[in-house]
């Protein structure tokens, strides 16, 4: 498979407390892999060293590598802006700034310097439309972003990241607030963005890895226990633990 | 490359705004220090100021800032808290808690020199109170009214409904709920409210002019309130600018700058020991 | 018994009853004492403004009091009033800001609580001491680096203000920084943007309203101030500018009380100036609390 990242012997700690222990694995391009666990095992702050998001909290310090297009990011001279221009994020709660549809999908491009007005224009469309809600909205762009549903919202939000360009797109539980319906709208976009994208999702929510993931790691107190095809996961799993949490007997 | 200037530009000017912030403080204490404490002497604080001997003393003026303090507060503490009791205990018509509240917020806003402006008209025109502490102190009780029935209401709001639902479920009448109840629970937030509006006193002098006067001779108590009697921050301005004695301005400027420390300071301890108890 | 339990029921009412009563008339008071300040101001500055009329009086340029023939035009001291604020808001808001920023975001826990205490002080200082200060400092460093015959200008008191405004500003707008959600903050640092283009960008613009309520008060501060302007502007009823000596609106009322005759016509006006300031801040607040509310609006769609 053609890798997307890799991550090799990976150790977090928030402080005292080791929240990732040797985490290695490759993440492949173009494909959804998804991340599942019970609550606290550490795939969320996994995720979060992708985009070195976790350099925000205070006393974290991580040792090991995670490769991107050859380089570990983790490297002293790299750009994290540049980083996470090319690797992108959606939280578990959407976030929309308080600022107009258009402002809010313009806001990437207009930090990496693009102000002409013509390519903003065409870059807000592209988005929208990538993400599915460019008919929803395209009347109403100059209306503040806080006035569509959660779902729309949720929407915006990959619209916004797909703004800049990425090649990778990380989403935190990114439909554990909402409704079903717009969960399977956004599961189905995850499904076309794949082909342009690689996505790797934190979900609490078993049926929807199987539903449309490819691949799939499976996470237990901080440590992977098992990664492989999402088909292989949920029919023949190799680890007895990974049997018990989807098979519900605990998580 | 001109986004790392920009982002450095920005940074930098956050950095040197918060240093003119500090060096403002640092330069405009020391520099009154600097002026002002060699022109401090126990002679200074102790006298009145004499024409026949050509001294300088601002006793009257320490004195009248005290008298004007607890005039002051005398009136205005009883008032101040039965208002904001009346407010969230009893108050029930909305309209009315609103007017009350709304006249409170505009008393805020009002500059003191119209404070002054008023206060010398209602009280030493109308009224016929003559120029001194008493008119002083009715002024400013209009002044800081509304800041002790803010702080009063916010402490009461504090304590819990539960507190109240109980003693009432007992039977105590509500007067006597409050008294041995709420008020109890209250009283650290009040006094840190009149710990702050006695630090705005001791700053106040626009208000003053024409109400609590000009005069630098000593008086009593009783005499002071009705006699043309300035206080240290009116001293101060006469001082300066109509008698050219800078330094003593200075010396009056150090206690004055001493004053509200030490009043920052106790309402600081209170507000401390309050977040204690409230934990 | 019944008589008894009758007695202490009656009793026991009017222990209540007198506090509640006592309490609602503290009530009305406070409501008494804006009336009673509203209505000594109308009826006290409408007499000038009759007999020397509303024109003349609020356009006229010249203010001379005690001229044998005097004039009353007040537009000196209005013009004063507003330049002067708003010199002040321009220097005072923008650093008080920046300050602010810096506090709530960037600032490490102890250089933020010494910055925060300096401000605290600052707040503290009694206005007569900033004249005293600018009046001894301010005054002849002026004259000197502009070579004027006295330093006791318009800009003199534009930076005192700004001075005297800085503590408020920053604390209001301090708040109102740290109540920005960390989401937006986040999501803005998640699309590659550095954490200064994030405060700058986001959290700046998502803590509007607040900021705006800190400019109410500065500005508010700056228009009502006296004593320390009084000392350091000059007091002479020009037209203002920049490096002139000038009055504002509570200086001119200020300077000329004391030894205006009860009943003249000057102490009227004096009066008359003194509704047309607090006439002026009304409609400030209301004009700034409807941009406000307005701007507020808009975000939540």
């Amino acid at each position: 498979m053609d890798k997307a990242m890799e991550i090799k012997d990976l150790n977090l700690w928030y402080g005292e407390h080791q929240a990732l222990e040797n985490i290695s694995v490759d993440l492949p391009k173009n494909e959804i892999t998804a991340l599942i666990g019970p609550s606290g095992c550490g795939k969320s702050t996994f995720l979060k060293t992708l985009n070195r998001m976790n350099d925000l909290v205070q006393g974290v310090r991580i040792t090991g590598e995670v490769r991107y297009n050859g380089k570990n990011i983790y490297d002293p001279d790299v750009d994290v802006t540049d980083l996470r221009k090319k690797i992108g994020m959606v939280f578990q709660k959407a976030n929309p700034f308080p600022m107009s549809i258009y402002d809010n999908i313009a806001y990437g491009p207009r930090i990496h310097g693009v102000h002409a007005k013509v390519k903003l224009d065409e870059i807000v469309e592209r988005s929208l439309k990538d993400a599915a809600i460019w008919n929803e909205v395209k009347d109403r762009l100059r209306t503040s972003a806080l006035g569509l549903s959660g779902g729309q919202q949720q929407r915006l939000c990959i619209a916004r990241a797909l703004a800049v360009e990425p090649d990778i797109l990380l989403m935190d539980e990114s439909t554990s607030a909402l409704d079903p319906i717009s969960t399977g709208k956004i599961e189905e976009l995850c499904l076309e963005l794949k082909k342009k994208y690689t996505v790797v999702m934190v979900t609490h929510n078993m049926q929807q890895a199987v539903r449309i993931s490819d691949w799939c790691a499976f996470f237990l107190l901080g440590k992977l226990i098992e990664f492989n095809t999402s088909e292989k996961i949920f029919s023949i799993p190799q680890d007895k633990r990974t049997e018990d949490y989807i098979t519900g007997r605990f998580g | 490359m001109s986004r790392r200037i920009w982002n450095n530009a920005v940074k930098a000017g956050l950095y040197i705004c918060s240093a003119v912030t500090v060096a403002l403080l640092v330069s405009l204490i020391g520099y009154i220090m600097y002026r002002g404490i060699p022109a401090l002497s126990f002679h200074l604080l102790s006298t009145q100021s004499s024409y026949l001997n050509d001294t300088i003393g601002i006793l009257p003026n320490i004195l009248n800032t005290l008298y004007i303090i607890i005039v002051t507060m005398a009136i205005a503490i009883p008032i101040g808290v039965c208002a904001a009791l009346y407010l969230t205990e009893y108050a029930e018509n909305k309209k009315l808690v609103s007017a009350i509240e709304f006249a409170a917020e505009t008393l805020t806003g009002i500059p003191s020199i119209i404070f002054g402006l008023v206060g010398m008209l209602v009280f030493t025109q109308l009224l016929g109170i003559k120029q001194g502490i008493l008119a002083g102190a009715l002024t400013l009780v209009m002044m800081i009214m509304p800041t002790i029935i803010r702080t009063t209401q916010e402490s009461l709001k504090t304590v819990p409904m539960s507190y109240r639902e109980g003693a009432l479920a007992m039977g105590a009448g509500k007067w006597y709920m409050i008294r041995t109840v709420v008020l109890p629970n209250a009283v650290d937030g009040i006094v840190t409210g009149c710990i702050l509006a006695v630090g705005r006193i001791i700053g106040e002098s626009a208000a003053l002019l024409f109400t609590a006067g000009f005069g630098l001779v000593l008086n009593n108590f009783v005499d002071s309130l009705t006699s043309s009697s300035a206080t240290l921050t009116v001293a101060l301005y006469v001082y300066a600018s109509e008698r050219g004695e800078t330094n003593v301005a200075f010396a009056i400027a150090v206690v004055l700058i001493i004053l509200t420390l030490v009043i920052n300071m106790i309402a600081g301890l209170a507000a401390g020991r309050l977040r204690a108890k409230t934990k | 018994m019944r008589e008894n339990m009758k007695q202490d029921a009656k009793k026991e009412r009017m222990s209540e009853l007198v506090p509640h009563l006592i309490f609602l008339f503290c009530g009305l008071a406070a409501v008494a004492f804006v009336l009673c300040i509203s209505v000594y101001l109308i009826i006290s500055g409408i007499p000038a403004i009759h007999k020397i009329g509303i024109i003349k009086f609020l356009f006229g340029m010249k203010w001379q009091s005690t001229a044998a023939e005097p004039s009353f035009g007040i537009l000196p001291f209005v013009l004063t009033s507003i330049y002067g604020t708003a010199g002040a808001v321009l220097i005072g808001v923008p650093i008080g800001i920046m300050t602010a920023v810096y506090l709530a975001k960037v600032a490490p826990k102890r250089p933020a609580a010494v910055i925060r205490t300096a401000a605290q002080l600052l707040a503290g200082i009694p206005s007569v001491v900033y004249g005293l200060v600018g009046m001894i400092v301010l005054v002849p460093a002026i004259q000197k680096i502009f070579r004027l015959s006295s330093g006791a200008t318009l800009l003199c008191a534009i930076i005192v203000l700004s001075i005297m405004i800085l503590p408020s500003i920053i604390n209001v707008s301090e708040t109102a920084l740290e109540a920005v959600p960390r989401e937006y903050e986040e999501a803005s640092m998640a699309l590659g943007a550095t954490e200064i283009e994030t405060y700058m960008k986001v959290s700046l613009p998502a803590a509007k309203s607040g900021i705006a309520a800190a400019v109410v008060l500065g500005v508010g501060r700056a228009i009502g101030e006296a004593m320390a302007i009084i000392m350091v502007s000059g007091n002479v009823a020009n037209m203002p500018g920049l490096l002139k000596s000038v009055r504002f609106m509570t200086t001119a009322i200020a300077s000329e009380m004391s030894y205006a005759a009860v009943g003249s016509l000057q102490r009227e006006a004096l009066f008359s100036i003194g509704l047309v300031l607090f006439l002026f801040i009304m409609i400030i607040n209301v004009i700034l609390n409807v941009f406000i509310k307005g701007k507020g609006k808009k975000d939540v769609a």
